[in-house]
């Protein structure tokens, strides 16, 4: 799904991207929605208002509201006047619209990035993906629960260096 | 809000009463998951269950949103959930089943529903409605861990000690009879299976006996016999459970009526 390209847009679009890469998951506050694939489309209509879509990880996830918040907040500040946020479920997010870099930036945070695609059914009975310990780099790693402290992550746990971490699981 | 919806043309009231069914089932089992947080055998269990009832939380917000849509009554998600009384819920009487404080009691409930929500929300993927098709979409990935993980622990558990395998079995063998009202047809769900916007309910059997058939066998589980099947949840005649769940859901809105965070 690729996002908007910046090639041809107008200045003041790119601006408008330029400012929204400053809101970032309250979660994974190193991570921006642009990184997450979370922010799907920004635009600014005929009478100046902006409208922009995002759509969530998962159905009951609770950063959605602050994220909103922090849109509107960061727009505001940047000198934007009426400001839109829409949330839409269609085409269902997966991890594999997290970016490269923002895999790189979840790495250095201490959580594995989700193995690139495997975003199938495999997900049912399959077998659990390599996952490479974010701390030691070993792939001597096993999961401990499918779910944890946010409704992203999975529990793992490193045999190398027996020290436990996140895994972005794959939807 | 009998009288709001004597407006709705008989296809909406159909799509109304389908949606609150889809949207009462996720509440309902959430909020008994929910019942788990603090009190789970793990602290890993403790996140799991939590994780998953925040999951259907969303899932019903999704959907809720779109019934009071359909309705147009001016009734949003958290109206139709915290004002509705017990007979006006039309959730399956299985996820209201209490928790007993048996884990096993908790897996079995969990495990049969997971195996029917999966087949619903992968036949929702082709419905009609294209609202409905995108909140599957989002749902199925979901349901798809819930069903992989309560699955797991039936193995565990059956395939377990003799203690474990006791209680899950006993809990199988009493849970079983709420299992057939997640397939009965009706004229709600023959209409939403003629529009193309839901399946037939009796279509999604054999693949939900299936996956029980395989996990039970995995479990050193027996399936028990069909016998009396007991149903009614989604017409809206629910056991004691429901209204119990209810009361504690419903206080704040009904004391505070409107009140936000
Ligand atoms: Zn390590």
């Amino acid at each position: 799904m690729p996002l908007q390209t910046l090639e041809d847009s107008p200045p003041e679009l790119d601006k408008l991207w330029q400012t929204l890469e400053a809101v970032v998951d309250p979660e994974i506050p190193v991570l921006t929605i642009a990184d997450l694939g979370l922010l799907r489309d920004a635009e600014i209509g005929a009478d100046e208002t902006v409208t922009v879509t995002i759509t969530p990880t998962y159905s009951g996830c609770p950063a959605m509201n602050m994220i909103e918040q922090e849109i509107k907040r960061v727009l505001g500040e940047a000198g934007y006047g009426a400001v839109e946020v829409k949330t839409v479920l269609h085409p269902a997010w997966t991890t594999d619209w997290l970016s490269e870099s923002g895999r790189e930036k979840l790495r250095a945070y201490g959580i594995a990035p989700p193995a690139k695609g495997s975003t199938s059914k495999r997900a049912l009975f399959g077998a659990e993906p390599e996952v490479t310990c974010p701390h030691c780099g070993s792939k001597e790693t096993e999961q401990v629960s499918a779910f944890g402290s946010t409704a992203c992550k999975a529990l793992w746990r490193c045999r190398s260096c027996l020290e436990p971490f996140d895994y972005f699981k794959c939807i | 809000m009998t009288a709001d919806t004597e407006k709705m043309t008989p296809e909406q009231q159909a799509l109304f009463d389908y949606l609150l069914r889809l949207g009462d089932n996720a509440v309902v089992l959430s909020h008994r998951l929910g019942e788990w947080c603090g009190h789970a055998p793990v602290l890993e269990e403790d996140i799991a269950l939590i994780n998953v009832a925040l999951d259907l939380l969303g899932q019903a917000r999704s959907i809720m949103t779109y019934a009071g849509e359909v309705e147009g009554a001016g009734h949003d998600e958290d109206a139709l959930v915290y004002r509705r009384d017990g007979f006006d819920y039309r959730n399956v009487l299985l996820v209201e089943q209490p928790n007993e404080e048996n884990f096993a009691v908790a897996i079995v409930r969990q495990f049969l529903f997971d195996a029917w929500h999966y087949e619903l929300q992968t036949a929702l993927l082709q419905s009609s409605d294209a609202r409905l098709a995108a909140i599957a979409a989002k749902s199925v990935k979901e349901v798809t861990y819930h069903l992989r993980h309560s699955s797991e622990w039936m193995v565990r558990l059956g395939d377990g000690t003799a203690e474990s395998h006791g209680r899950v079995q006993e809990a199988l063998d009493d849970l079983w009879r709420f299992s057939g009202e997640l397939f009965e047809a009706d004229a709600v769900e023959e209409r939403m299976a003629a529009a193309g916007i839901g399946p037939h309910p009796q279509s999604l059997y054999a693949a939900w006996s299936e996956t029980v058939d395989r996990v039970l066998a995995e479990a050193t589980l027996s399936r028990p016999e069909d016998g009396w099947m007991q149903s009614g949840g989604r017409n809206g005649r629910h056991g004691e459970h429901l209204g119990f769940i209810l009361a504690e859901m419903q206080f704040l809105q009904r004391a505070y009526p409107d009140a936000r965070w």
